[in-house]
């Protein structure tokens, strides 16, 4: 008998503690997945977040370290750095990536650190409850944007994508998501480039990832990924914004829809 | 080897790399820019890797993940700096993993200045970041020092995996002089670090670099580790050196890295004028030589602790001593170095009995 479809071996046994209809999961399995595709296992080196996927380190069987929150792209570029050899990536949320540590991330990705950073944006801030993030939509309910988040005090939501876009260094950015089955298939293409990008010790590669958060979002999970449909991608196109092979034909402002597009 | 003449700042760097470190962050801010311009010529000579980063939160936190894969690495900054790094300084000895800090001190609070100033010695041994740690400290008083005690620091920064602070100020990072590096043997107690460090799970299992126990009696039990380590630091790293304590004294003084040498100077000038005045010097700052402090307070009566700040190492001299001697203090601060004249007269009006 073959086997179709199995456990990831990058993936420990461990029962994860995300919420119901979350989409961390399905994004972990795919990180897993292209690690076991690209035999790297036993030389990458995962940098996990703080907030809903900080204890990410429990579900990935390779060695990994917690950062600070929002620096784990400065962890990251002190790992690659002193040991180029290793395969490294940070896996980050929108408060973290977004807000706490814009720093850290503009910088890294400037310098062309050879990394990967997952960036999952569900347009909140998960673990601490609910609250609004850089990159809660104009309008959104949040527990502390309790009338919707007000663009004339809070501003528009970042575009982290268009942001990092601008500078010249990061060579691979796109964004995904994992509101269907085609999408995650994409998903999964685009974090495999990353990785074999890294491998080559080309580039920085940045890979947005569009996620859910039914609990806090406060609806059932299949309603999550319809409400990401028609609320999140309007504001957070996606597609490929960079890419070191076919950088001429891309501004970095707008995203090049991928090829095979989701059925709507 | 030759002596060589060299600027503090360098020969922290030069150490660095005869001690074989071969990673560096930092950030810079004055008075110890130099040791980032050193090492960003020296480092790729050997092989190394230098970043300058985009913040001291920055340069800390890439310290804390080279540090994480097994390679020996440090950073050095300046007082507000080192507030900056106080959130990694924290994680890396929650993590408990070797990196090596230097804080070339300028007088603060806030921007404070650029001058030399020891008004950290409080951010350094009792805290600064959050949490049940503690740091190494060693302060050097001679370039020469320096160097020795960052050959040092790299060496206890392995054995007990807990970030070592070097505690230099402004007068030992700008100072010339000579210096010569004698790197110490290969240390023998240090823990592979295959046994902990995330360099990647070819044939063992996988390393996680953490400081999060959400159990609170997991975490309890972690913080009783990191306690025991210290006291065994108390039993076996204390270091301190004394000067013109033989004799009888009438006075003990106190006093660590520049400040010491300005006692010594106006020791000798006292000397001259048949006042006899001992100074006991810490080289670790923490742990603290409290028993050293106690058995020549006892022996003298009367001691003062003189420093470059409004007095912060005095409580330490205050607990050592216990409350029946009384210990008075000197300092000049904010980048004001008191000068061997001054701490003479200081000494002249204690030793007569009336403090002017």
């Amino acid at each position: 008998m073959t086997a179709l479809f199995s456990h990831p071996r990058t993936m420990t046994e461990n029962i994860t503690h995300y919420c119901p209809g979350c989409t961390h999961g399905v994004i972990h399995r795919l990180v897993a997945e292209v690690i076991d595709e690209l035999g790297i296992a036993d030389k990458t080196v995962g940098v996990g977040p703080v907030g809903c996927a900080v204890l990410i380190y429990n579900y990935f069987a390779v060695d990994f370290q917690e950062a600070p929150h929002g620096r784990a792209p400065a962890l990251a570029t002190g790992a690659k750095r002193a040991r180029p050899d290793l395969i490294v990536f940070t896996y980050q949320g929108d408060g973290d990536l977004a807000s706490i540590g814009t720093n850290e991330i503009v910088h890294a990705a400037n310098r062309g650190e050879k990394f990967t950073t997952i960036f999952v944006n569900n347009a909140i801030y998960g673990m601490t409850g609910g609250q609004m993030a850089p990159t809660t939509l104009p309008g959104q309910v949040t527990t502390t944007s309790p009338r919707g988040r007000d663009v004339e005090t809070a501003g528009y939501p970042m575009r982290m994508c268009e942001l990092l876009s601008t500078l010249r260094t990061p060579a691979y950015v796109v964004r995904t998501s994992v509101h269907s089955p085609q999408m995650i298939v994409q998903t999964k293409k685009a974090i495999r480039r990353a990785f074999e990008l890294q491998i080559q010790r080309r580039c920085y590669t940045f890979v947005e990832v569009l996620s859910t958060c039914p609990t806090n979002w406060g609806m059932p999970p299949v309603k999550a990924l319809r409400w990401l449909q028609d609320n999140m991608i309007p504001y957070y196109p996606l597609g490929l914004f960079k890419d070191p092979d076919i950088d001429a034909s891309l501004t970095g402002q707008t995203p090049r829809p991928w090829k095979e597009r989701h059925a709507d | 080897m030759a002596k060589k003449l060299m600027k503090g700042n360098e020969a922290i760097g030069e150490a660095a790399i005869q001690a074989g470190c071969r990673n560096y962050f930092a950030y810079p801010i004055t008075p110890q820019s130099e040791v980032a311009e050193y090492l960003a010529r020296r480092m790729p000579e050997v092989g190394g890797h230098f970043v300058q980063a985009e913040s001291e939160l920055a340069a800390s936190n890439m310290v804390f993940g080279a540090a994480a894969t097994g390679e020996m690495v440090f950073t050095t900054s300046s007082s507000p700096g080192i507030s900056l790094m106080a959130e990694a300084i924290s994680y890396i000895a929650g993590a408990q993993l070797p990196a090596v800090f230097v804080n070339i001190v300028r007088g603060g609070p806030g921007l404070g200045g650029i001058l030399p100033a020891q008004s950290d010695y409080l951010q350094s041994t009792k805290g600064g970041g959050h949490g049940d740690y503690r740091l190494l400290v060693l302060a050097p008083s001679t370039v020469q020092e320096a160097v020795d005690l960052m050959m040092l620091s790299f060496r206890l920064a392995r054995r007990y995996r807990n970030p070592v602070l070097v505690l230099g100020d402004g007068m030992i990072g700008q100072m010339m002089e000579p210096v010569e590096f004698n790197p110490p043997p290969e240390a023998d107690d240090v823990a592979p670090v295959d046994t902990w460090a995330t360099n990647g799970a070819k044939g063992r299992p996988r390393n996680i670099v953490r400081s999060l126990y959400l159990d609170p009696e997991v975490l309890e039990k972690n913080n009783h580790e990191l306690a025991a380590k210290y006291e065994r630091w108390k039993r076996d790293e204390v270091r301190f050196a004394t000067y013109n304590c033989e004799g009888a004294p009438q006075l003990l003084l106190v006093a660590y890295g520049t400040m010491a040498r300005v006692c010594q100077t106006a020791i000798d000038e006292l000397k001259g004028e048949g006042i006899q005045v001992g100074l006991l010097r810490p080289i670790t700052l923490f742990p603290f030589p409290s028993a050293a402090v106690a058995e020549l307070a006892d022996r003298i009566g009367k001691v003062m602790c003189v420093e470059m700040s409004m007095g912060q190492m005095v409580e330490d001299v205050q607990a050592a001593v216990g409350r029946t001697i009384p210990v008075s203090f000197y300092g000049r601060t904010g980048g004001m170095v008191p000068s061997p004249d001054e701490v003479a007269a200081r000494v002249r009006s204690l030793v007569k009995g009336a403090v002017s």
